[in-house]
């Protein structure tokens, strides 16, 4: 008897879990296909107002978007989604590419590389021929070598690591991480912000221990003095004081933090307390530390940082995909949003230069767009004039933007 | 001058993981069973302090009381729920469905609060205090912390040894079978022991995040780990060995950041561990256990 309640608990307790996961799951689940929903309805929508439907024989292109749409880093991914699903309801609005039109699918991998490959596989079973994604590092790395083995195209908006485009099917629109570390320490140096640097970094993440890599050969060129170089682990991310007391007991003027958010706002807080005001300059990770619900943004006034995007530029693309961006999913778009964006123009890009059609197989599409991904040039909204290598990596200047106001402005 | 701010960070650290470890020391010394969902619950703590002060606005005051009532709820249903059939199963089975319930936990926060991290606002309002010219200073959250771990201490100790309910907790932490033979009501004594270890935990969730003021669903996760630590460390089933390891760990994890190296201080603060209970198998306050033949 005794054991037997016994194992119903636990057989209880186990299911009530799964549930707890399941629903979770089931409810991005919902999302996707919501999303999918949505896309086809515009689809219907743009092939009604054309009156003649080029895509006659039914064609269609397959492309699926993967990123966090949960967990601690859901604010990428779902700002990926929703930049990709943007330009997808444009291109389709406007004729869709080489006259076909477009079908849109997205998946959620909670930034984990197991749950990336699964979302991987289950787009490719919907029909994915094209992949934008996905959002973070880690999963990339685990999704491009799925994608080389399918040969599948895949363009990450905003995977930095540089193992993410190692694959010769992977290109990304985004800077790799060593350039985002040595841009950072160019900007420094050329604008004169400080000579006495300190750094706090990630050890146990990828992304951040990468940028900091490259970052320290460069100030070297640059001629700043990196006067400390303290990390954290994914373990212990929540006490910063002693790393920021040994910054200031070394002296310096500026720290650079090149990681996420989420720990960057702690730090912001830390050294407040501390009655320290050094200048503070981070990288693409910092991006959405304004939208931390309940952060004093006061405390991130000045805070620098590197993003190939300002949503606050007043050329007409970046004004009119704020504005759409608003109207569509509310909130201000973040840099991820805007990669995304590119991406699927990008691909637009190359799949004209090509002359692709769907009806290729997903391979000879790949083949297809890794020739001409070489030569298209494009003018989006996280650089104009960006031009492709063969390594997958993107030629474009980076942008400066410090929070002002509690807003970003561009810096020069 | 920077050791000693080293040395307060550390504190001020360890004082936080001393006033978790009170909690699983309590439940562990009472009801023998190491609650994984403690950092969970604490989690829940503070979500319910941010939907109160900051979502709501409603006072402090009766966000922390919101905070203990409904963890005190929840603590005493769980236990009455996943781990009171339990209660004459193998620990690892007990084991396994504490862990069970902290993944059910963080779930359900997942699906209820969305991902997204949220700054908390601390609810104390105590100006920081500065030494020495203002080259140290002692954020309040520290005083605080520590001042209400060592008040969280003396209460329970005093709770444990002169009341009837802290007897009959003694009674059962000695001997269960014996202490039914004596009259006692053991599951009433062991939902007692969760009400007050939950009750706790919302008290440790307070002070958590007004320390470190980023909520997520993950919050409870890694302190909750390391506070286990600081209670075995301690000594675990003692109180005063919970805030003294809780203390210890925070120092020496500070110190070997700042002293050893920032990327190994996790490594060094569990090498310290085993270390101490290579030479004190009960860690350093626990109680000597004599083997009857």
């Amino acid at each position: 008897m005794k054991r037997k309640v016994l194992s119903l608990t636990l057989a209880a307790a186990m299911a009530a879990s799964l549930a707890a996961c399941g629903s979770s799951g089931s409810g991005s689940t919902t999302e996707a296909a919501a999303t999918t929903a949505a896309a086809e309805a515009e689809e219907t929508e743009a092939a009604g107002a054309e009156t003649e439907a080029p895509a006659a024989d039914g064609a269609t292109w397959k492309i699926g978007a993967i990123g966090p749409l949960t967990g601690g880093t859901a604010i990428y991914g779902q700002a990926v989604v929703n930049g990709a699903e943007l330009a997808v309801n444009e291109i389709n609005a406007a004729g869709g590419i080489n006259g076909y039109q477009i079908e849109y699918n997205s998946a959620d991998d909670e930034n984990d590389a197991e749950k990336a490959v699964n979302a991987y596989n289950s787009l490719k079973d919907w029909g994915m021929q094209m992949l934008v994604g996905t959002t973070t590092s880690n999963p990339c790395i685990a999704v491009a070598d799925k994608s080389m083995a399918d040969n599948m195209f895949q363009i990450t908006p905003s995977g930095s690591a540089v193992e993410c485009a190692a694959n010769p099917n992977v290109f990304r629109v985004c800077f790799a991480d060593p350039d985002q570390g040595a841009a950072s320490a160019q900007y420094i140096g050329e604008h004169k912000l400080a000579t006495k640097v300190a750094v706090i970094y990630d050890s146990s993440d990828v992304y951040s221990s990468g940028i900091y890599t490259k970052f320290a050969q460069e100030a070297e060129n640059q001629g700043l003095e990196i006067v400390a170089a303290e990390a954290f682990t994914a373990d212990s991310n929540k006490d910063f004081t002693t790393q920021l007391q040994k910054a200031k007991d070394a002296g310096a003027e500026l720290v650079f933090l090149p990681f996420y958010y989420t720990e960057a706002s702690l730090v912001l807080t830390q050294a407040n307390t501390m009655g320290w005001e050094p200048m503070f300059f981070g990288c693409d990770g910092m991006d959405g530390i304004l939208g931390v619900e309940n952060f004093d943004t006061s405390l991130a006034e000045g805070l620098m940082l590197l993003t190939p995007f300002a949503a606050d530029a007043t050329d007409e693309l970046t004004v009119n995909f704020v504005s759409s961006y608003e109207e569509q999913y509310g909130g201000t778009p973040n840099q991820f949003a805007a990669d995304a964006y590119d991406a699927v123009y990008i691909i637009k890009a190359a799949l004209e230069d090509a002359g692709a059609t769907p009806d290729m197989s997903v391979s000879d599409i790949c083949e297809a767009l890794k020739t001409s991904m070489l030569n298209i040039t494009v003018d989006g909204l996280t650089g104009t004039g960006m031009t492709w290598n063969e390594a997958g990596e993107p030629n474009k200047a980076p942008k400066a933007v410090k929070i002002e106001n509690g807003a970003y402005t561009a810096m020069e | 001058m920077s050791f000693m701010s080293y040395l307060i960070s550390g504190i001020s650290l360890g004082s936080v993981y001393a006033i978790i470890a009170l909690g699983y020391t309590m439940v562990y010394g009472i009801a023998k069973m190491l609650n994984f969902a403690h950092g969970d619950i604490i989690m829940v703590g503070g979500y319910v302090v941010f939907i109160t002060v900051s979502t709501m606005g409603l006072p402090p005051a009766v966000g922390i009381l919101a905070a203990v009532v409904i963890c005190t709820i929840l603590g005493v249903t769980v236990e009455r729920v996943a781990y009171r059939p339990l209660r004459d199963a193998s620990p690892l089975a007990v084991l396994i469905t504490a862990i069970g319930v902290s993944y059910l936990l963080q779930n359900l926060a997942l699906l209820l609060f969305g991902a997204d991290t949220k700054s908390f606002t601390s609810v104390i309002t105590m100006e920081p205090l500065k030494l020495a010219g203002g080259q140290l200073i002692i954020s309040g959250e520290t005083i605080v912390t520590i001042l209400s771990g060592i008040v969280v201490m003396v209460c329970l100790t005093l709770f444990i040894n002169k009341t009837k309910t802290g007897q009959a907790m003694l009674a059962v932490s000695e001997d269960r079978g014996a202490a039914t033979l004596m009259g006692i009501n053991v599951n009433k004594t062991i939902s007692v022991t969760f009400a007050i270890g939950s009750a706790l935990a919302a008290v440790a969730a307070v002070l958590y995040c007004s320390a470190y003021p980023a909520l997520t669903s993950q919050t409870g996760a890694m302190p909750g780990i390391k506070a286990f630590v600081a209670a075995v460390f301690g000594g675990i089933g003692s109180i005063p060995g919970a805030m003294i390891g809780g203390i210890l760990l925070g120092v020496i994890e500070n110190l070997s950041k700042a002293y050893i190296s920032s990327q190994l201080s996790d490594a060094i603060v569990f090498s310290v561990l085993i270390i101490v209970l290579l030479v004190r198998p009960t860690g350093i306050m626990g109680r000597k256990i004599s083997e009857k033949v």
